[in-house]
């Protein structure tokens, strides 16, 4: 190939930082194509897409509500993806957190008190965190790499939340729909504003993400986080415990991804369902990277992917098009990210057949 | 030594000559208006710290990298050389300081591979035998790679070149894997092949290398020709003044009179080794003593990577008494503990182990001094900035700030910085990986002094080296890893060349040599 990608020597940092805005962008100009062939007024269909859902408090509030799991989970997977961690089964530990904590709801029905609530975020945090735990195990036991762990854990995740409202856990008066009883008023989060969905979890993401920038930047733990990540040779030179920050980012962002999930079903939902989550564990990868794996930008861009999650559900209902549609965006979304930190990162240079044909073995190029 | 015959006479056209060669890359400018001239049968010397451009001038003229501008002529002729085949029709030849050869292949055929051509392995085989005989290279065409040392490697490289019968051949910096034995059996072909009109093109910074072997040097600095002088009539010092453009003095080892405490003993380390083709340590038995600098010397591949990894913690030993530290027992501990109880290790590379590319000096500063930089898990920042601010300027560390990236400092300005630090944390003990390894001249001075200021203060340095030169210099007492193991300290009075050089081929050794240096 007469192309080749080169090494920049020096990228440009403010790039770095525009990249998720070009790539929304380019997304949006992708989507309007994608309108106009199936035959939708694409400056129609966008405004419906990225402004109708926010031309209401209720709208707002919504966007709030989709952007708190979205951040919970991305705010978990950027701390290990940090360490090179790639946990990418942040769905299944969001339903182990909901079902866990969502187990402690229904076992105290309507007995519970004002501790309730409390006892059952710590359970989700705690079932999100056990089921990361299991990648963390094989991961430092036996070396299994934690990207098809933590994945195909997701799957016995649903397939064991399914079967909790299929059989046992199943509301007896519930005309055999698979779901479970309502949760009790002790074991339901609150609106913070009447008329809206919005719960504590809301700023209560947003603590967490403040505390995860600082933890970050201000602590040797979340220092040794970031040299293991960049240079795993180098914390291993530093002394550092490699499986030490397998578990403990493993662990962290389970928790995190655990407490979104009962969040959810303690929250908007109020009950557990066979499907609690409109894929938030994966989308959060998204939003991770597009957040840069930094705090701060994590929060701007679950926004963005809320958004989207909404006009989606808007383009539905107005245009009767597929929530397959958002979806497809979604993925651009990532594409175009990855696409400009690569030309970021490196630039793409012709070079003419001779360089890029096969140099014999004596030969250093 | 009929070294200094004089071969440059007016009338004669050079086999190479360039003028005015030119290369930018980026950042900077590699090369600039270089001229140079080439003799038959001449060996030349390419003399220059690392970045003056000696690298990307052999390229240019083994056709791997294109000149912005000037002029190449071959025996009077201007020609383009456009890629290494072009090279090589010409009669160019070259070898480089990492080969390319494949380990699963005999010698015969990753020489059949190279040549390009349509040879058969079986058929060059008498061919291969009849050069390396010749001159006087002991190769075994039918041998895999893989069981090669890396002198034999070396010799296989060559071999490949002389089959195509070159007129110039072009080495770059051929010595660095050798024993000194190995190297004068080097030397003694390049001699042969000069006499028999082959010009060479020597890259090198070792300058009694230059003075033994060399007819003319050009030495190059900041990518321009700074002068030319005969090497057998100018003093090494004088050569390195040019190279460096600056009045050099050399550091002063005084021995110490008295041994002091031992702070690091190692006694009976056996480790089997961690890697495929990695080598296993022997029953390793030293001790090092406070004030002192103790050099283990050896070529690579014996064992150095894997003693260092044991002495540093990074690999455990079986059990706790094998390696003490101070008196206490440490052989189990991890690396931080070890740190904790006054180990410092400067690690042979710098990027990605000895520092993180993609952060700033500060944050390099606390890649192993979080132990006085961080209070209950919290990092201070501001200690972080004075502290890296501070090796900066004692160790004159050329960067942008504290806020510069590793990856924007060169290697030997790097290699100044983890220095620094380390021997900021004040260790009792100092393990030192290749220090000057690929440093110019004026930063390997800065950094042997400061070893040396180190085990003056009372600290015991420990310094594994491939620089024999260096190891004469700073060490009290010397030791030599091979296959392996260790031998005994010899004080560096009773040492020589010779005896060190010995140690290093394996000399007075059970094992097969062979076999262990195949692992390198």
């Amino acid at each position: 190939m007469p192309l080749r990608l080169e090494l920049r020597p020096r990228p440009a940092r403010a790039m770095l930082y525009l990249s998720p805005l070009l790539a929304a962008t380019a997304s949006a100009l992708a989507g309007a194509m994608l309108f106009a062939v199936l035959g939708h007024n694409p400056l129609q269909a966008l405004r419906i897409l990225f402004l109708s859902p926010l031309d209401s408090t209720y709208g707002l509030a919504e966007l709030a509500l989709k952007a708190t799991p979205l951040l919970l989970c991305a705010i978990g997977i950027a701390i290990a993806v940090r360490a090179n961690v790639w946990n990418i089964g942040a769905e299944g530990q969001l339903t182990m957190g909901a079902v866990a904590g969502g187990g402690i709801g229904l076992a105290f029905g309507e007995g519970g008190g004002a501790w309730v609530m409390p006892l059952m975020l710590v359970a989700g945090m705690a079932g999100g965190a056990a089921w990361a735990a299991v990648p963390a195990l094989l991961k430092t036991r036996f070396n299994a790499h934690e990207i098809l762990t933590t994945l195909m854990l997701t799957y016995v995740a649903a397939q064991f939340l399914g079967w909790l409202v299929h059989g046992p856990w199943q509301d007896p008066e519930g005309f055999n729909f698979p779901q479970t009883r309502q949760f009790a008023a002790a074991a339901t989060l609150k609106p913070l504003i009447e008329g809206t969905r919005v719960t504590l979890a809301t700023p209560l993401a947003l603590v967490i993400a403040v505390l995860a920038a600082l933890f970050l930047r201000r602590t040797l733990a979340g220092y040794r986080i970031r040299v293991t990540g960049l240079a795993p040779d180098a914390a291993a030179y530093a002394g550092f415990d490699a499986a030490g920050t397998v578990w403990f980012t493993l662990l962290v962002s389970g928790a995190l991804a655990g407490l979104a999930g009962i969040c959810e079903v303690a929250g908007p939902i109020g009950q557990l369902l066979p499907v609690i989550s409109p894929g938030y564990g994966f989308a959060g990868i998204i939003v991770a990277f597009l957040g840069r794996l930094n705090p701060f930008g994590i929060v701007a861009a679950s926004l963005l992917m809320a958004l989207l999650y909404l006009g989606g559900e808007s383009l539905e209902m107005t245009l009767q098009l597929p929530l397959a549609v958002p979806g497809v965006i979604q993925g651009m979304l990532l594409f175009f990210l990855l696409a400009a930190d690569v030309l970021i990162l490196y630039r793409l240079r012709y070079v003419p057949s001779r360089s890029a044909s096969s140099v014999p073995a004596a030969d250093h190029v | 030594m009929s070294r200094s015959r004089l071969r440059r006479r007016d009338e004669d056209v050079p086999r190479l000559s360039l003028a005015g060669i030119t290369k930018s890359y980026a950042t900077m400018r590699a090369n600039d208006g270089i001229d140079l001239a080439v003799m038959a049968g001449e060996i030349h010397a390419l003399l220059g710290e690392n970045g003056a451009g000696k690298s990307t001038l052999v390229k240019i003229v083994y056709g791997v990298v294109a000149p912005d501008s000037g002029t190449i002529a071959w025996e009077g002729r201007a020609v383009t050389i456009a890629d290494p085949n072009a090279a090589r029709r010409l009669g160019i030849g070259m070898v480089f300081q990492h080969f390319s050869l494949f380990e699963s292949l005999t010698v015969a055929e990753n020489i059949a591979l190279g040549l390009g051509d349509r040879h058969a392995p079986a058929a060059l085989a008498p061919r291969i035998r009849a050069v390396a005989e010749r001159y006087g290279l002991a190769v075994d065409p039918t041998r895999h790679v893989h069981h090669l040392s890396v002198g034999e490697r070396q010799r296989v490289e060559i071999v490949r070149c002389l089959l195509q019968e070159p007129k110039l051949l072009i080495l770059d910096e051929p010595t660095s894997v050798l024993t000194p034995q190995e190297a004068d059996g080097l030397f003694a072909m390049l001699r042969r092949l000069a006499d028999e009109g082959c010009s060479v093109l020597y890259i090198s910074h070792k300058l009694e290398e230059i003075a033994a072997l060399c007819h003319h040097a050009t030495v190059l600095r900041a990518g321009r020709v700074i002068g030319e002088c005969d090497p057998t009539q100018t003093s090494p010092r004088k050569m390195a003044e040019m190279m460096v453009g600056a009045a050099i003095t050399e550091p002063r080892r005084v021995h110490p009179a008295r041994r002091g405490a031992t702070l690091l003993a190692v006694d009976g380390l056996s480790l089997p080794p961690d890697a495929p083709f990695g080598t296993a340590l022997r029953d390793i038995r030293l001790e090092l003593a406070a004030g002192e600098i103790l050099g283990i010397a050896g070529v690579a591949g014996n064992g150095q990577k894997e003693l260092l990894a044991a002495l540093s913690g990074e690999r455990r030993a079986p059990s706790p008494e094998t390696i003490r530290l101070a008196g206490r027992p440490v052989g189990t501990l991890g690396a931080a503990a070890r740190r904790r109880r006054g180990l410092a290790f400067i690690p042979e590379e710098r990027l990605g182990r000895g520092a993180v590319a993609e952060m700033s000096l500060a944050e390099n500063g606390l890649l192993t001094a979080y132990g006085r930089l961080a209070r209950a898990g919290l990092i201070a920042w501001g200690r972080v900035d004075r502290f890296a601010a501070g090796i900066i300027a004692r160790y004159r560390v050329v960067a942008s700030g504290i806020e510069a990236e590793g990856r924007s400092l060169s290697g030997g300005n790097m290699q100044k910085f983890i220095v620094g630090r380390e021997i900021g944390l004040a260790p009792s003990v100092l393990l030192a990986a290749h220090p000057t390894w690929g440093v110019d001249i004026g930063a390997a001075i800065a950094i042997r002094q400061a070893l040396i200021d180190l085990a003056d203060s009372g600290a015991g340095v420990l310094v594994v080296s491939e620089d024999l030169a260096e190891l004469f210099e700073i060490a009290d007492r010397i030791a030599v890893l091979y296959a392996g193991h260790l031998s005994a300290p010899l004080p560096i009075g009773e040492a020589s060349t010779e005896t060190v050089g010995e140690l290093m081929g394996g000399l007075g050794q059970v094992l097969p040599a062979m076999e262990a240096l195949g692992a390198a």
